[in-house]
Formats: structure tokens, sequence, C-alpha cells
């Protein structure tokens, strides 16, 4: 069974009142969105800004309120959930986000932010508490002796490792990741990205990963559910979607990466003007104004998201004409052999130097 | 590069004197040169020098607490010699800038028409019709759909890619020599990313202009620039043509960013990671700047700062380990 199902999510914020309070416009941020989440596994949240990802993201978590909808936990009905069995229900799941210079208070030390999950749900008794920290924080690759400093000691990478262990710390089985290494410089990005990926595989973690970087997504999603103004347009294994996406707007996404390696080989699909408002979605496939395959059709009769019976669904009418998405996605082609040897090098250097080890759990002090 | 090159800067410093007495080293000694018509990627991660590099050229570091020191060589001027009246008529006329943010930097109560036709009255005089018919003309260039509408609204009416055209519109009005983008694409979703960078090598190529774009992205360097110089705690550490830079880099940090790039065609379980911290510029050290974090680092490499040689003809590396490839053969 599966750890989380959502189906028919569908959150409308009101964007325009009347002077009497009448609703008079609706932003459709999240139009009847379902999928299905494994423990243990990543699904990752793509498309543009305003897509609705990050709003399936708190709903999923019911930070905000679904307007219909369910989402199934562990075999519970979230929505049907009082405040205290909602409370229960946060030792479960958790979230980091984006912005580690926002999410953490400034005026608590390291430690009595990890402490307060640990008292709130009442996990470890008080004696216990700071050696739980001290073990919070080599978890994150972390020193415990830095439990007393302020987060604005921290660096931005060191400050989302606080993020981490503190969600963390009441042991959760879902992490809901929102864009969390999008502030984060190149080589403090690949640091947390290895430390989620270790976490997984030791703590048996599910993520939400919401993001609108497709090579970090590669990396690190097993499923993937493309979105595009509130609904899902394709969702499939990351390998089979990287490898063959088949929504015109999937294709497009992938084919803009650009990609490290000069004159890479690439078939770019560069989408012509704006993405429509979620005010006022485009009637019928709510991509129609800027995909390069509409037909009649298209403008008129909206698409339904057609699994293919091997775990691959796409909403297109046009699925079956559409040219081969081969070489869609941009090769990077890998490295050359010398450079491919250099980072091997760098890579297995900076083991060997490390020695002694930070961390005594074994994990990557990165 | 036979001919003179567009802008030349040579060991170009920047000191940076806080309110407590601290001096922070923000820009060592730095030397570069763009031809004519050509991009530069200047790359780095945050803090290594690359924007205040770039303000330096424009002129805006402020003067109380910056000491610039070294000559920037640009169409026959001095920049850092240069009258502030002087540097008025170059700065949106023939060296012009785009910046990351293109919501901060649009003037929120005037009208975007307004903003070009100021710059293009300020540089190139004339009539006020004749101007606006030219940011019609620049917004049409820019791909902006029905200018002659879109030049009265503001730029909250417009969304972020639209508005880093406009930023793009402006920047072109009076046809720069010299154009520096910093971080143009990073505040851009994917695809809007795709055609900013469309649109950049298609100006370029119309223009004639050069480009020095900042970045952290790698991959944006791969797709648009012909050199690469990439900046670490204030110096540049590795200068190459694009292609060598990719197939041969001459400096761990550079294997080290580029080994920690997700990559599309191949998983791989860890990524690279670079170990460690940015020194303290307030107290470089005394060798070599990144020692602390190289795994390929030796005794010597501690004792003094290594000079950037050439390695191979165009590309230089500051380190006394390259070339590199000899460690792994």
């Amino acid at each position: 069974m599966a750890l989380l199902e959502v189906e028919g999510l569908v959150k409308h914020f009101v964007a325009e009142r009347s002077l009497f309070g009448r609703p008079l416009a609706h932003v459709k941020a999240v139009d009847g969105v379902s999928f299905a989440l494994d423990a243990g596994k990543t699904l990752a949240l793509v498309g543009e800004s305003g897509c609705g990802k990050s709003t399936v993201s708190r709903l999923v978590l019911r930070l905000i309120e679904p307007d219909a909808g369910s989402v199934r936990f562990d075999g519970r009905d979230l929505l049907s959930l009082d405040a205290g069995a909602l409370r229960a229900f946060r030792r479960e799941a958790q979230i980091i986000f984006q912005d580690p210079y926002a999410s953490l208070n400034p005026r608590m030390t390291v430690g009595q932010i990890l402490t307060e999950p640990l008292a709130l749900h009442d996990l470890v008794p008080p004696a216990q508490r700071r050696e739980r920290v001290e073990e919070l924080l080599r978890l994150v690759g972390l020193e415990p002796r830095l439990a007393r400093r302020y987060p604005h000691e921290f660096s931005g990478g060191q400050r989302q490792r606080i993020a981490i262990a503190r969600a963390l710390a009441v042991e959760p089985k879902l992490i809901i990741c929102d864009e969390p290494v999008s502030a984060l410089d190149v080589s403090i990005r690949s640091q947390i990205l290895n430390l989620l990926r270790e976490l997984q595989d030791r703590l048996g973690l599910a993520y939400i990963f919401v993001s609108h970087d497709l090579a970090v997504v590669k990396h690190i999603a097993d499923h993937v559910a493309v979105m595009n103004l509130g609904q899902i347009v394709e969702t499939a294994e990351a390998d089979a979607l990287f490898a063959a996406p088949r929504h015109p707007y999937s294709r497009a996404l992938l084919s803009a990466i650009p990609v490290p390696k000069p004159r890479a080989k690439s078939s770019r699909i560069v989408l012509q003007g704006e993405i429509p408002s979620a005010l006022d979605p485009p009637p019928g496939c709510r991509f129609h104004t800027r995909c390069p395959y509409v037909v009649e059709r298209c403008r008129s009769e909206m698409p339904m998201l057609l699994p293919d019976g091997i775990g691959h669904a796409t909403a297109c009418h046009r699925i079956s004409e559409l040219p081969s998405s081969e070489a869609t996605v941009p090769a990077d082609g890998g490295f050359s052999p010398v450079l491919e040897k250099l980072v091997a090098a760098f890579s297995g250097g900076t083991e060997a130097v490390r020695g002694g080890g930070v961390s005594s759990l074994g994990m990557d002090p990165a | 590069m036979s001919a003179a090159p567009l802008i030349d800067i040579k060991d170009l410093r920047i000191r940076f004197h806080g309110d407590d007495g601290r001096v922070t080293h923000a820009v060592d000694s730095i030397d570069l040169s763009v031809a004519h018509g050509a991009t530069l990627g200047l790359v780095g991660e945050s803090g290594c020098g690359k924007s205040v590099t770039s303000l330096a050229i424009m002129g805006l570091l402020p003067k109380q607490s910056a000491e610039i020191s070294g000559a920037i060589r640009f169409d026959g001027f001095d920049l850092l010699k240069t009258s502030d009246q002087t540097l008025r008529d170059l700065r949106g006329n023939r060296l012009a800038m785009i910046f990351q943010e293109p919501m901060t930097s649009l003037n929120p109560s005037l009208t975007i028409g307004e903003q070009i036709i100021e710059t293009i009255l300020r540089h190139r005089g004339g009539a006020r019709r004749s101007a606006r018919e030219r940011a019609i003309e620049l917004l049409r260039r820019v791909h902006i759909p029905s200018p002659e509408r879109r030049i009265d609204e503001y730029p909250h009416k417009l969304s972020g890619g639209m508005r880093q055209r406009v930023m793009i519109a402006m920047a072109l009005a009076c046809d720069p020599r010299l154009l520096i983008a910093d971080e143009p694409t990073t505040a851009l979703d994917v695809t809007l990313q795709a055609q900013i960078l469309e649109l950049m090598r298609e100006l370029k190529a119309a223009s004639g202009a050069a480009i020095i774009l900042i970045t952290h992205d790698l991959g944006v360097v791969a797709e648009v620039c012909d050199e690469v110089a990439v900046m670490y705690a204030g110096e540049i550490v590795e200068r190459a043509p694009v292609d060598e830079l990719f197939s041969k880099p001459q400096h761990p940090y550079t294997v080290g960013l580029l080994g920690s790039i997700p990559r599309l065609d191949h998983r791989a379980d860890q990524l690279a990671t670079i170990e460690g911290m940015v020194p303290n510029m307030a107290q470089p050290p005394a060798g070599c700047r990144f020692a602390a974090r190289c795994p390929f680092v030796r005794d010597v490499c501690t004792r003094a700062p290594p000079p950037l040689v050439e390695v191979s003809p165009g590309h230089l590396s500051r380190c006394i380990r390259a070339p590199l490839e000899l460690l792994v053969s």
C-alpha cells in the first residue's frame, strides 16, 4: 500500500472580492491533482512558477485546506482528522523550505530549535534531549558543539542542514522538500543532495521534491509528475520520463535544460509566448496556447491523464500522433575521459583527506 | 586576440573598508580582457568577487568604502580615472548592464516606455516622439508582443520574463559595445531562461556587442560563452576557451564545480562535493586560497601564492600541479 494517496485535489484561491466580500475571481492553483507515493521513494513535482507545485505540497500537509479531493496517509484520511490527530500526523510528515535564512527563528539557538519538536511531541525525556540534539546534528554532518550557536552564524548550506535536522527530529516518514537547494551555491547544492539521498537510504524516508531544476530532479527522483497550471500533464518513472518525455509541455521543459557541455546535441523547443494566468486558464488543454502541436480539439476539450498500463500517464489528445521524442533531452554526452578521471580523483582525494571524519554515524560530513 | 581588446582589465584590486576597521580583499589582482563581439563567462560561487568586478567596471562601487586600484581600459578611457560625468555618459550608452532581479531594477512608478525613453533622450537627445518610436522598436526586438500597447504599462503588470526583456531593451537602447549581464536568467523558469538566452545570442549576432556574462550556472556558460574565467576567493583561478574548460579543466576548483553538477545522462550515486569553507577574506591565506579544500594539495601550496600560468595556448591556471591530467594518467 502506498504511504501517501492523493485523489482529485482542488484548491482555488479567491483573488478578488466585491465590496460585500463576494468572490469575483479565483486562482485555480490546483485543479484535480492525483498521485501516490510509496514509503522510501521520491516523487518530484516539476513545472514553472505558478503551476501549483508548492500549493500541492502544502495541501498534502494540510497547512492549507483543500476545496475538494482526498489525502490518505498511511491509510488515514487526513482531511477528517481533528486538531489532536492532526498534530500527531505532524510527527510523520515534515517540510523543508527553499530559504534557510527565513525558516529558522533568529532568536533561538540551534539547540533550542532542535529541542522544540522533541518537547512539543514529548518524544524524548527532558534529560536526554541534549544528547538527541547532538545526535541530530551529527546525522546532518554538523558538529554537536554548534548547538549553542544562533542561525546567523551559519552559512546557507549549514542552515539548510539545520532545517533538515529539525525535520528529522520527529522521525517522520515523509519530508516535503520545497526547492531545498535552489538558494544554494553549486558545490553546496551537491552536498545537500548527497545528504538527502543518504538520509533516505538510512532512514527509509519518502520525499516529495518540489523543484524547477530538472537536472536536480533527474538526480534525486524515482517518480516525476509534471505540472502545468494546476494540473498534472504527465507522470512517469524518472528514468522513463527523461528518456522519452511524451507530453509536449514536458518535452519543452526538458529540452530547455542548459547542459554543461559546449555544443551539446539538442533539439531545443523554445516555447513562444507567456505562461497563461491561473486566474483565467485557457479552455480545453491548458497548454494549447503555447503548444506547437495544437489542433482544434485541444482548444475546447480538456484531455484526461491517461495511463498507458506501464506506469506512464499523459494528458494529451495527440499523444499517438506526436513525433518521436528522441533527442529531446539534451545529451551532455558525459565528461571527457580526462575530466571523468579528475572528478573521480577529486572525490576520492577528499575521502582520503577527510580521514578522521566528523561524524560518528559514518555520515558524509559534507 | 590580435586586435586591441574592447575592454582590458589590468591588476584590478578591490578592498572594502568596514566600519569596524576590517579590510576585506574582495578582488585581488585580476587581469581580464574581452575582444569585440566576444562573450566571456565569469563563473564562481557567492562571494567570489564576480559581481564586485562588474560593478567596478560600471563605476558603481561606493567611493567611501571601496578602495580600487589597477586599470580598466575601455574604448580609450581608463574607467578608474575618468570623471563621474564621463562615466555617466558611458553608462547606458556604450556600457550597459542587466541585473538578476528585473523586479527591483525597474522603477515601479514609471511606465516601461518612460524608462526606456529617458535613456534614449539622455544619451542621444532628439525629439520625444522619435525616442518613443525607437523604444517601441526596441521592445519589438526583444519580442515583446504588441509593443505599442505594452510601452505604456507599469512594470508590475509584466511577468518576470517580460521584465527581463524590458531590461534588455533598455540596455540595448544606445547600441552598447559592452553588455554586462549579472545572472540574467537566475530568477527565471527554465523555459523563460531558454528564451532569454536565445534572445541574447540573437542580439549579439545582430549588434556585435561584447558580453560579460556573470553566472554560477556552468550549463548556461557552456551554451553562450566563448571564453570562461573561473573566480575563487577574489582571484581568477582558471581562464580558458569554453571547450577546453569543459574537457580539460586545469584547476582543482573547476574540477570540483563540474563534478558537483547533477548530470542528465548519467545517474551518479554521489555528486562530488567541495569540502570546507571559502577562506575569510579579511585575512586571505598566505598560499593558494583553495589549498585548504583541495584534495590535490601539497605542502608547497600553502607556502606561497601560485601564479596564473599558461598551461596550453590560451589556457591559464593558478595551480602549481597543472597540467592536471598528469595526476590521473
